[in-house]
């Protein structure tokens, strides 16, 4: 091999080597400005504050949407998964970053049995993260379940 | 060998830069995401009102369409819906408040994608287009007409094409030639003499006016504009048409939009509008009666007897979500307006409620300034915008206009 072509390939794989080093340092600084995955629970499962009550729902319209009123399906059971059917139900929530509620006020509309309810007049106004809370009265007691919906 | 290590290293990153600063690729997944969210490819289907048994029936849309210019329906037979909501300027009348009899206190709102919006007016007195639609008509200072000329004014020129939609008309003779409950002394008090089945029937007659112009005006959908065309070739992954790019400058400007100016926590979705009210701290004009937006727009359509609720709704009581789920928080809408919709509006000043702003740069500086309001509380928090900044999201507003010249 001359040793043109040898400075040609050790031109190229320093050109590559430069290449690979600035997308090393694009992700790093990408990582370093981009905001920390949060650390927060999106599952549409959970249990209360005080941990009396386990809590999900299921929406009507999947998946949940933006500008759009829809309707949820809440299903309350104790710990032990014994439905509880006699429930009093608040729900309200809102926009924790930007410091707004939900444009609605959703209502519980009928009580379905077996622990399921549903409320209608859900309702999220923009994309981004909500928090929406499920206050709780029932013959365990009052407690309150949030849900973190990234939208 | 040193030299020109550095040269291509320079060179090698060099075009990686460069890579990331033009194309489709300046844009990251979660703007694409955005920027698909905000174009026409994600308007949903036209929705049907349950509250107006026309709503849909192009029967009923071409009906609507000739009351709406039709000048018969106003109290000196010389004003229209169209004298307001000119059509070919976006149906709306350039001027910061609206003129009829005399002038008003707000400003006359464009109507394309009227049908997609829950509440109607800039503070949302009403819940449907048909239940607003008889606002104008009734009002003193707008049309200045009154219930029972309307129904005379049906029977002598369009009733045939009002049976076919409603059926007949009913007996209107014995009835006087001006009466209603929201006009001169004289209206009311002869409105106030009719028997309450003959009011009854009159209020028939005046809703299904409603409906018949309800059904037109949803037919209005927004024009696909250049920010359409280049978010449909953006998301198919190919190069926009040619006329259909948009520059360096309105990508910045669509950037700050969608980013760092927080303007999708409002304008956002294909309508530009999250179909809610906000206080923006936008003063009131001075000299005019107090306008507390919002906070006295949910009383009055609570009281509506035309609302989504009432006698002359054709909806299931179960099917007027809008109204049953509304939010009656009295004091956190104090001098709230509904957002606009920021289509066309780049060539459509004055702006705001009241045309307080002449110019989008007087808007944009009214967004970095987030002045308190005069009452209640603004959401703005006010944002930092270098000058081309500035000149960015106007030149982005301008790519939603239809009027432009690349636009038919
Ligand atoms: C005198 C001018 C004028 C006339 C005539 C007029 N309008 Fe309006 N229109 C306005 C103004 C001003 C507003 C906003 C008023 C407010 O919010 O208080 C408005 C608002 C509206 C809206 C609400 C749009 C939205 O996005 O909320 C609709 C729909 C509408 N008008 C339709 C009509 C129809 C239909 C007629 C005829 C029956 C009519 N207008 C006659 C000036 C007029
Ligand atoms: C907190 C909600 C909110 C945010 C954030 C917001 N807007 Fe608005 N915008 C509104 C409301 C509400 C109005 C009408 C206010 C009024 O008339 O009093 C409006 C009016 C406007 C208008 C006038 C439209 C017309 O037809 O009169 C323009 C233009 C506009 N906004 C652009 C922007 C831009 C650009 C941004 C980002 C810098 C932005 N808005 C951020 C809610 C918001």
């Amino acid at each position: 091999m001359s040793s043109q072509a040898e400075t040609g390939k050790n031109r190229f794989i320093l050109a590559l080597f430069g290449l690979v080093i600035a997308a090393v340092a694009v992700y790093a600084g990408y990582r370093l400005l981009a905001p920390p995955p949060p650390q927060i629970d999106v599952t549409y499962n959970t249990v209360s504050a005080d941990g009396l009550y386990q809590v999900t729902f299921e929406t009507d319209l999947q998946p949940v949407p933006v500008g759009e009123t829809h309707a949820w399906i809440l299903t309350v059971t104790t710990p032990d998964g014994a439905p509880v059917s006699d429930a009093e139900i608040a729900v309200d929530g809102g926009m924790p970053a930007h410091g707004h509620g939900l444009p609605t006020e959703p209502k519980v509309t009928e009580n379905l049995g077996e622990g399921r309810y549903r409320v209608e007049g859900m309702r999220f106004n923009m994309g981004g993260h909500w928090e929406i809370r499920v206050g709780i009265s029932a013959t365990p007691g009052l407690d309150e379940a949030k849900f973190n919906i990234d939208l | 060998m040193q030299a020109r290590r550095a040269a291509a290293f320079l060179l090698a990153s060099g075009s990686l830069l460069l890579l990331a600063a033009c194309g489709a690729d300046d844009f990251d997944e979660n703007e694409k995401k955005a920027i698909r969210s905000l174009s026409l490819a994600a308007l949903p289907e036209r929705p049907i009102d349950p509250s107006n048994r026309v709503s849909g029936d192009p029967r009923a849309a071409a009906f609507g369409a000739l009351l709406f210019t039709d000048t018969g329906l106003s109290g000196n037979a010389s004003m229209s819906c169209a004298t307001c909501h000119k059509p070919e300027r976006q149906f709306q009348d350039d001027l910061p408040r609206g003129v009829g009899a005399a002038e008003t206190d707000r400003r006359t709102m464009p109507l394309a994608g009227v049908a997609w919006s829950p509440w109607q007016f800039w503070d949302g007195r009403r819940d449907s287009l048909w239940a607003q639609a008889l606002a104008p008509l009734e009002d003193a200072r707008e049309h200045a007409g009154n219930r029972t000329a309307f129904a005379h004014h049906l029977a002598a020129r369009h009733a045939r094409r009002y049976a076919e939609l409603f059926g007949p008309l009913p007996a209107l003779d014995h009835l006087p030639a001006d009466a209603g409950p929201k006009g001169t002394p004289a209206e009311r008090a002869a409105w106030a003499a009719m028997s309450p089945d003959d009011r009854e029937a009159v209020n028939r007659v005046f809703s299904n006016l409603g409906k018949a112009l309800a059904a037109f005006e949803e037919t209005l959908r927004p024009p696909q504009t250049r920010f359409d065309r280049f978010a449909a070739a953006m998301l198919e992954g190919r190069e926009p048409e040619a006329g259909n790019d948009l520059s360096d400058l309105e990508r910045e400007g669509l950037k700050l939009f969608i980013g760092k100016a927080n303007c999708l926590e409002c304008h956002n979705g294909p309508r530009f509008t999250d179909d809610h009210f906000h206080n923006t701290g936008v003063p009131p004009v001075a000299g005019r009666a107090d306008d507390a937006g919002r906070a006295d727009g949910i009383a009055e359509v609570l009281a509506d007897p035309f609302n989504c609720l009432g006698t002359y709704s054709d909806a299931e009581p179960d099917a007027c979500t809008a109204l049953r789920f509304m939010r009656r928080d009295r004091a956190a809408m104090q001098r709230a307006y509904k957002t606009p919709s920021l289509r066309g509006a780049a060539s459509r000043p004055p702006y705001m409620h009241a045309g307080q702003f002449a110019s989008l740069d007087e808007v944009i500086d009214h967004y970095s300034r987030a002045p308190a309001a005069v009452s209640g509380r603004t959401e703005l928090r006010g944002v930092v915008l270098t000058e081309r900044g500035r000149k960015a999201l106007v030149a982005f507003l301008k790519t939603l206009d239809p009027q432009r010249a690349s636009d038919p």
